[in-house]
């Protein structure tokens, strides 16, 4: 299946001599120098990405990284110099002005950082401003307005105007205007940067659950790593308008592709970034019932540890065995693995919660932490010192550790 | 040892030339003009004058409030007083004509130099002549023009009378929000719903303070409207002037003032809120609130079922 968003080679240049400064920034020179001989700016450098369904992808990048003009070229309402964006296959500049205003239209919205309502329209008309340009019929406007707005939580201001809403609360109009397009793709640029830090994470907590109903293709534009991290599946950094990394969160944080990324890397909370799934692994044994008694404790001698999982056919946790346990089974004559030699005593999670949810669990139990899936299944362990490991790395810069 | 550049010849011979090949249009403006300056004198006076006094008052009570109602009956009671007001009259048509012109051609003229970088260089200078030259230079082709009377007056009070009608238009548009308008261009919208949808609302009170000066500017015209012989309070003036009356020069002066303070007064609450437009957004919203009770009382949802659409 095609990607939902395709961008190759995505280049654009502001002024001066336009085709000079494209050779020159081919030829790898920095913006700086290019500005200095042919008076261009090098916005965004030969970046190519592509964004599967369902995708939230983050862009990240200081100012004038280049960020809010690359979001820009994706929808054309600045003009690429050079590369492609294709949106369900179809390149936007082979659009005709017609057609490209319909793929706005119908295929992707915007969420602005400022908001950017109609100030002299209620929450409702803006919320319907797609469908109305659509030239849906007014009944159809209202449901599908009344729908977005409901779903960001503010139906009830439905008949306000946006200055007479908090900074959140107009963003959320802004959100739903969005969602009434019922576009599959989003692009949201510094859509929360300009909110409070508490009023941002419940806007962060409102993108994750809508994504996780709606399953849009978003693409979010942000200046907050942590946010980056929070939100995205996968983390494009930009600097001076070039691509310096792309990869999943933990991705970059375990191998930061320059200086410039660990930089920011090391001010990132990692118990929020991390998972189970990141620091799990094999577990060093497990055991089935029917198992011989003697064999487990030996292993368990051998490994040094204090207990082990028991799995059931199906791989799935049937409780842990302990050694003081196993070790009075033999003594009662008892040389196969049973459930009297079974306790409860272990605690597991699922792959995609971050250190943050489950570092209370850890340490407490004769197994480490597992790792299950929604059958409980065992998939691995994470061990403390596994966790405490990747909390205290500092990244080696300059590259992979 | 500079050679004379004949720069007054060309224009004098451009306007003869004006004058030989088209003098049917002038003729046709010169006549359509006068018609509705005439017209609308007539419905001005022709009634008694208490009529249009109430009137007056009532549009200054829904635009602005009561008390430049109050302002706006003892105003013009005294102006009828003073025996001026078929004069004030004449002169309100002529304004209000000479405006509205200045307007229809200001207005979109400055539209376009928002929209268009090459107008806005073009039209910079003309409208930097037009409101530096002193007026009496543009009288003359306009008296070539039009003759005298009421038209050249009209004519020559719109040309002094555009330029703020383009410069705060201009200005208006290019201060939106440029995300608001880039909101409008990402969802699709075409440069047309931009303009019409975001860009003239958003640009309104800036476009209404330039209707203001529009109306203000058109009012300082009278007096050199009176000197080509159009009637109203400019030829009351011109009249105390040339017979050194100073008595009726002050009551002439003074009626321009009341009708220039009513017309600023009115014309600036445009664009912001009035007391007219806040009695029909009540009106709008409560007949709003009506209609969300009538409707059949859904099932309060609490988390939003959001696939249920």
């Amino acid at each position: 299946m095609t990607p939902a968003l395709q961008v190759s080679g995505l280049t654009k240049v502001f002024g001066g001599r336009e085709a000079e400064a494209l050779r020159l920034a081919s030829d790898g020179l920095g913006r700086d120098e290019i500005q200095r001989r042919t008076g261009a700016t090098l916005a965004v450098h030969d970046v190519s990405f592509s964004v599967e369904r369902g995708e939230l992808f983050v862009i990240m990048g200081l100012s004038g990284s280049g960020k809010s003009t690359l979001v820009r070229l994706l929808n054309r309402l600045i003009e690429p110099s050079a590369g492609t964006v294709e949106v369900d296959g179809r390149d936007l500049r082979a659009l005709t002005d017609d057609q490209l205003r319909q793929v706005r239209n119908e295929k992707m919205s915007m969420v602005f950082q400022h908001f950017a309502l109609l100030p002299h329209r209620s929450v409702r008309e803006n919320a319907a401003y797609a469908l109305k340009i659509r030239g849906v019929g007014g009944a159809e406007q209202r449901e599908r307005a009344d729908w977005a707005l409901r779903t960001v939580g503010l139906l009830e201001r439905a008949e306000a105007r946006p200055d007479q809403l908090s900074g959140g609360m107009r963003q959320r109009v802004g959100l739903a205007r969005a969602l009434a397009a019922d576009s599959e793709i989003l692009l949201m640029d510094e859509p929360f940067s300009a909110l409070d830090p508490l009023i941002r994470r419940d806007m962060q907590d409102l993108l994750e659950r809508l994504q996780s109903e709606l399953h849009k293709t978003i693409v979010f534009i942000t200046h907050d790593l942590n946010e980056a991290m929070r939100l995205g599946d996968r983390i494009l950094m930009l600097k001076d308008g070039r691509t310096v990394q792309l990869g999943t969160g933990p991705e970059i944080i375990s191998a930061p592709a320059d200086d410039y990324v660990a930089d920011f890397t090391s001010d990132v909370d990692r118990t929020r970034v991390l998972t189970a799934g990141d620091l799990m692994r094999e577990p060093r044994m497990t055991a089935h019932l029917g198992d011989p008694a003697a064999d487990v404790l030996r292993a368990l001698g051998s490994a040094e540890a204090n207990g082990v999982y028991v799995l059931d056919d199906a791989g799935r946790v049937v409780g842990v065995a302990r050694d003081d346990l196993l070790a009075r089974a033999l003594q009662e004559g008892r040389t196969s693995l049973d459930h009297r030699s079974l306790v409860a005593e272990h605690a597991s999670t699922t792959a995609d919660r971050p250190v943050v949810e489950f570092v209370h669990l850890l340490g407490r139990h004769p197994v480490p932490l597992g790792v299950v899936d929604g059958d409980g299944r065992l998939l691995g362990v994470v061990p403390r010192a596994a966790v405490l490991d990747a909390l205290s790395a500092v990244p080696v810069r300059g590259g992979a550790r | 040892m500079i050679p004379h550049v004949p720069i007054g010849e060309w224009v004098a011979d451009a306007i003869d030339w004006l004058l030989a090949t088209v003098p049917w249009l002038f003729d046709a403006i010169s006549e359509v003009m006068s018609t509705i300056v005439t017209s609308l004198t007539d419905v001005l006076t022709t009634p008694a004058p208490v009529v249009w006094v109430v009137v007056l008052a009532v549009i200054a009570l829904l635009v602005r409030g009561p008390w430049l109602a109050l302002y706006a009956v003892a105003a013009f009671l005294l102006v009828v007083s003073l025996e001026l007001w078929v004069e004030t009259m004449q002169t309100l048509a002529l304004v209000l004509v000479a405006a509205l012109i200045a307007a229809a051609i200001g207005i979109p003229v400055g539209v376009l130099a928002a929209r268009h970088r090459a107008v806005s260089i073009a039209v910079r200078p003309v409208l930097d002549f037009m409101q530096t030259t002193p007026v009496f230079v543009y009288l003359i082709p306009a008296v070539f023009f039009f003759g005298v009377g009421v038209v050249p007056g009209v004519v020559a009070t719109i040309l002094f009378a555009i330029p703020p009608g383009v410069r705060l238009t201009e200005l208006g548009i290019r201060q939106v929000d440029r995300e608001v308008v880039e909101a409008a261009q990402a969802f699709g919208a075409r440069p047309g719903q931009i303009l019409r949808e975001v860009q003239l609302p958003l640009a309104l009170p800036s476009i209404m303070a330039g209707v203001n000066q529009v109306i203000m500017l058109a009012l300082s015209m009278v007096v050199t409207a009176g000197l080509l012989g159009a009637a109203g309070l400019g030829a009351v003036v011109v009249r105390a002037v040339t017979q050194l009356d100073v008595a009726a020069g002050v009551e002439g002066g003074l009626a321009v003032v009341l009708l220039a303070i009513y017309l600023d007064r009115l014309t600036a609450s445009f664009g912001q809120q009035t007391a007219l437009s806040r009695v029909l957004g009540t009106r709008r919203r409560s007949r709003a609130a009506r209609a969300e009770d009538d409707a059949p009382a859904r099932p309060a949802v609490e988390e939003p079922a959001l696939s249920a659409r």
